[in-house]
């Protein structure tokens, strides 16, 4: 078959081309192709690998019945028996198929090269032709090109039924502005459930926090206590999604420093308790909550994108792509030595969005939002 | 030894004759006359295809593809895709009573309380970092062997897109599960869709039918993990491999095989046994990664919950290079008129990976532009005969590595306790001179390789074996290399750098003279500096040189001790000092 070859090579060989095509290598037999005790051979490990296969079948069905799950899962590397079992057991009736139909290909199946031509990608000038001839004759019979009304009317039809295709998708959900005027707490990018008087209380326990509990150093994850309604407190019930909203805004750390080293914003010399700062837990890069507190120098670096915080100078931006400070919430205590909120926060928290009107520290004035 | 073939086994033939109708044919036949099988089969089932081990790496993906459907089905068996809030009862202590999503349960139910499912669940996994990662390699072999070209163009198109809809894919099915690691990716995702001018939060609030995090978007990515992505991407693959087989497989250059022919061997039986074997094979390796390697173990990274975070928050792997742009991108936020504009998050995010993504749809449109060239391509180019092409991708890879690896700036701090501070800073100028310098050195590695080969063409191969001449002087006996091979390096295209017409027959100036000149120069940077084949009269020139030398040499030459006897390159019968090799 390799008399086929045409191309490069014999005596049509371009003068620039080197060395001629010297055609495909004669062909060599293997073992199992002339020794009919090897080919024997080959078709006895080939079927012992189809025979291994299915015991491992049969040993992964046994695994299924007899390994326990559930609470023996950290039996073995924390994966369980079932699971290595199962997984292994698997694993090699599939290999052993696999192995032993590769080994029938390369030891049993011919292995002698075939050549077959190629075709340009391209059809022929009369197949062009043809289709051209069918094309027009299309058109022709159809009148598109000498009646422009109607190709030009049903172009624009069926072009204006992408419109109930997109306008099907506005409800989605609601626009931002929509949001911000729905009726949970806290609704909408620009504001959270804190609101002025509101106790804030560690995170999972929601407990409040006593200034007094603090010590210098101490930072405490905590939230609105909104987000923990009893009935003692009068907040109403948040569930599902509403309160993972809230979650999402409101969380926030609160740490305690030395007074001396706070450089308090401009208009926020009243914002700490005895060196006890608040700040929004959202990054305002892309949002992630942030609790890497560095106690010594007062930064906070959020784990996904490394921004870091000065909690100690207005949340201010020292290190990361975060583009904005951390929104600071104003404390105060109440009549018995709890940390509550004296507004909501300042300015929005979490991520940049468009309609953000960013202002800087001085100029956020109080907060009424 | 020679062979009798004489004893050949009757099987190691390709010319298999018919045999007469039996109940196969029956079925045949009923078959055919409702199907007209025999016309559309008859070419095809012997279709001929080549043999080199970097063909297998695009059927890693189109296999790891099929486990992915495969054992996906069956995890929508027990999945449920549900922000509701339950109490999770489940086997796994540590999260009993614990608040969580109808989503997270059910995942749970199904790693600790359903036989196997946290096998498929990990073999998903598993099956999709494969998909991914051989989707990648497949793509360099491709570029690099200049398979891309003419008239594969397309071919080229529609792998790109597998590769970004595999990715995006990804992306959803990790974020399923509601734990939380990909809660934090998608209160990412939620910032970066923010970052939009204009349109970003409406995006964001459409999305995610509200405000983050809602709960409508794990039932959505759930449809456009099971049903929109996968249809996509299973239409593509079909019409991948429909052109692969219509324009037959490219082929390495050697004895035989030119670009009018193609070279291997038939479909029926030898690629059906190889192929499907190899099917197993892969699928048998994902069951063991299934059973014996742990991955994404959501159980220790708990429930989303908004307030929370782990440190060390990683995407996988094949998200990891725009979040290293993201991470070394410095803060440049813009404030105007009440609108804020992250163009921090928004350039790194949204703008690169788009740019990325265009330029490697463009690169055989680009190539094929600056080349002129317009030919159909079907022999496969070694990389080093194409030096700006390399150097290209290895400077696009060095970018991405570096992004990948400023990705995980915070391990790298934490493994070689160095400050992330300044690993950021390197990694800010790294990514715009690291890949200038592997452009640079690509090149001229692969310029070297060039006079490397052209040397064995002329002088031979370098045999090891010092000669002492008479004066004293020491030189390393060469020997000519095999027809096969010298054929081989020469069995390729010389490079002609594109020259634009600059007036038509007329004497009448071309148009587009400017973009035509700036071409040229493209071109001939392109090609500057490569070695071109010999043409025969040099490989003459060399050849009669040598035989001059051996000339001079031959008095010295000992009969055992001509220096083919240690080279491994021929036959060494009859050779006594070798023994009784």
């Amino acid at each position: 078959m390799s008399n086929e070859l045409t191309g490069p090579g014999g005596s049509n060989l371009p003068a620039e081309e080197p060395i001629a095509n010297p055609g495909l290598p004669e062909h060599t037999w293997r073992p199992t192709d002339v020794d009919e005790g090897a080919a024997r051979r080959a078709e006895r490990q080939i079927s012992t690998l189809y025979l291994l296969s299915m015991v491992c079948v049969v040993l992964f069905c046994v695994t299924y019945f007899v390994a326990d799950i559930g609470d023996n899962w950290e039996t073995v590397l924390g994966l369980g028996a079932s699971t290595i079992g199962l997984g292994v057991f698997l694993g090699l009736a599939l290999l052993f198929i696999g192995a032993g139909t590769i080994q029938w290909a390369r030891k049993l199946m011919s292995d002698v090269e075939m050549v077959e031509m190629r075709h340009p990608a391209r059809s022929s000038d009369e197949d062009r032709g043809a289709t051209l001839a069918a094309l027009s004759a299309g058109a022709e019979d159809s009148g598109i090109g000498r009646r422009p009304l109607v190709r030009n009317t049903l172009l624009a039809s069926v072009g204006m039924l992408g419109a109930p295709a997109v306008i099907l998708l506005r409800d989605l959900g609601p626009t931002p502005s929509q949001a911000a005027e729905a009726d949970y707490p806290g609704a909408g990018l620009e504001k959270t459930v804190w609101t002025a008087g509101m106790r804030v209380v560690r995170d999972v326990v929601g407990t409040p926090i006593k200034a007094s509990d603090l010590e210098i150093g101490d930072l405490v994850n905590a939230e609105p206590e909104a987000i923990f309604p009893t009935e003692e407190n009068g907040y109403p019930e948040m569930e599902g999604a509403v309160l993972n909203i809230a979650k999402s805004k409101a969380a926030v750390v609160v740490v305690r420093m030395d007074p001396d080293s706070i450089i308090p914003g401009e208009g926020r010399d009243n914002w700490s308790v005895d060196g006890i700062v608040c700040y929004s837990k959202i990054c305002t890069h892309v949002g992630c909550p942030i609790s890497l507190y560095e106690r010594t120098t007062h930064h906070l670096l959020c784990p996904c994108h490394q921004s870091t915080f000065d909690l100690s100078d207005s949340g201010r931006v020292v290190f990361g792509p975060a583009g904005r400070h951390l929104p600071q919430l104003p404390l105060a205590v109440d009549e018995e030595g709890f940390l509550v909120a004296q507004s909501d926060f300042t300015e929005p928290v979490g991520p940049t969005f468009w309609e953000r009107d960013t202002k800087d520290i001085g100029d956020q004035g109080e907060a009424d939002l | 030894m020679s062979i009798d073939t004489s004893r050949v086994a009757t099987s190691n033939s390709s010319a298999a004759t018919a045999k007469k109708p039996g109940k196969a044919g029956a079925v045949a036949n009923w078959a055919d006359e409702r199907l007209g099988l025999g016309t559309a089969m008859k070419k095809n089932l012997r279709k001929v295809f080549p043999d080199h081990w970097s063909f297998m790496l695009g059927e890693i993906a189109l296999w790891s593809f099929v486990i992915l459907l495969l054992t996906g089905v069956f995890l929508t068996l027990w999945y449920h895709p549900s922000m509701t809030e339950v109490v999770y009862e489940g086997s796994y202590d540590p999260l009993r009573g614990v608040v969580m999503s109808d989503a997270m349960a059910s995942t749970l139910h199904l790693s600790f309380d359903v036989r196997g499912g946290l096998l498929l669940r990990q073999m998903h996994h598993w099956a999709c970092m494969i998909f991914i990662a051989s989707m990648m390699v497949h793509l360099l072999r491709v570029y690099f062997t200049g398979a891309y070209r003419k008239p594969r163009e397309l071919n080229w198109v529609i792998g790109s897109l597998l590769l970004l809809l595999g990715t995006l894919e990804g992306f959803t099915g990790y974020s399923l599960p509601d734990d939380l690691l990909s809660g934090t990716g998608i209160r990412a995702a939620d910032g970066f869709m923010k970052s939009m001018p204009v349109v970003g939060s409406y995006m964001s609030f459409f999305l995610f039918g509200g405000e983050f995090p809602g709960e409508q978007i794990i039932p959505r990515l759930y449809t456009v993990h099971v049903l929109l992505i996968p249809g996509i991407l299973l239409a593509l693959i079909g019409a991948h491999m429909l052109l692969l087989v219509y324009h037959k497989h490219t082929q390495w250059p050697g004895p035989g095989r030119t670009e009018e022919n193609v070279v291997g061997f038939p479909m029926l039986p030898v690629y059906a046994a190889k192929a499907g074997g190899f099917f197993f094979i892969v699928f048998g390796v994902t069951a063991l990664m299934g059973g014996l390697l742990s991955i994404n173990p959501i159980w220790k990274y708990g429930p989303y919950d908004p307030t929370k975070v782990t440190a060390g928050s990683q995407p996988d792997w094949y998200m990891g290079w725009p979040d290293g742009a993201l991470r070394i991108m410095p803060g440049w936020e813009f404030h105007f008129l009440g609108h804020s504009f992250a163009f921090n998050v928004f350039l790194p995010i949204i703008v690169l990976p788009g740019l990325m993504f265009t330029i490697l749809l463009l690169l055989p449109f680009i190539e094929a532009w600056i080349t002129g060239d317009k030919r159909e391509h079907h022999l496969l180019e070694r990389p080093r005969n194409a030096p700006t092409r390399t150097a290209l991708m290895v400077s696009l890879m060095t970018f991405y590595g570096l992004l990948w690896a400023a990705g995980g700036n915070d391990i790298i701090a934490i493994k070689l306790n160095a400050s992330i501070n300044q690993i950021t800073y390197f990694m800010r100028a790294a990514v715009f001179i690291g890949p200038a310098i592997a452009f640079f050195v690509t090149r001229r590695w692969c310029i070297s390789l060039q006079r490397h080969d052209e040397a064995k063409l002329l002088h031979g191969y370098e045999t090891g074996i010092i000669m002492r001449s008479p004066e004293g002087g020491y030189s390393e006996r060469h020997l000519p290399i095999s027809e096969a091979a010298a054929y081989t390096l020469t069995a390729r295209d010389r490079d002609e750098v594109y020259v634009p017409e600059l007036t038509d027959a007329d004497g009448v100036q071309a148009p587009g003279g400017r973009l035509n000149g700036l071409r040229a120069k493209l071109s001939t940077l392109w090609f500057a500096d490569n070695v071109q084949k010999p043409t025969r009269e040099e490989l003459e020139a060399a050849h009669h040189h040598a035989e001059h030398e051996h000339a001079l040499t031959a008095a010295m030459d000992g009969h055992s001790a001509d220096g083919h006897q240690f080279d491994g390159h021929h036959a060494v019968e009859g050779e006594s000092l070798r023994g009784g090799h």
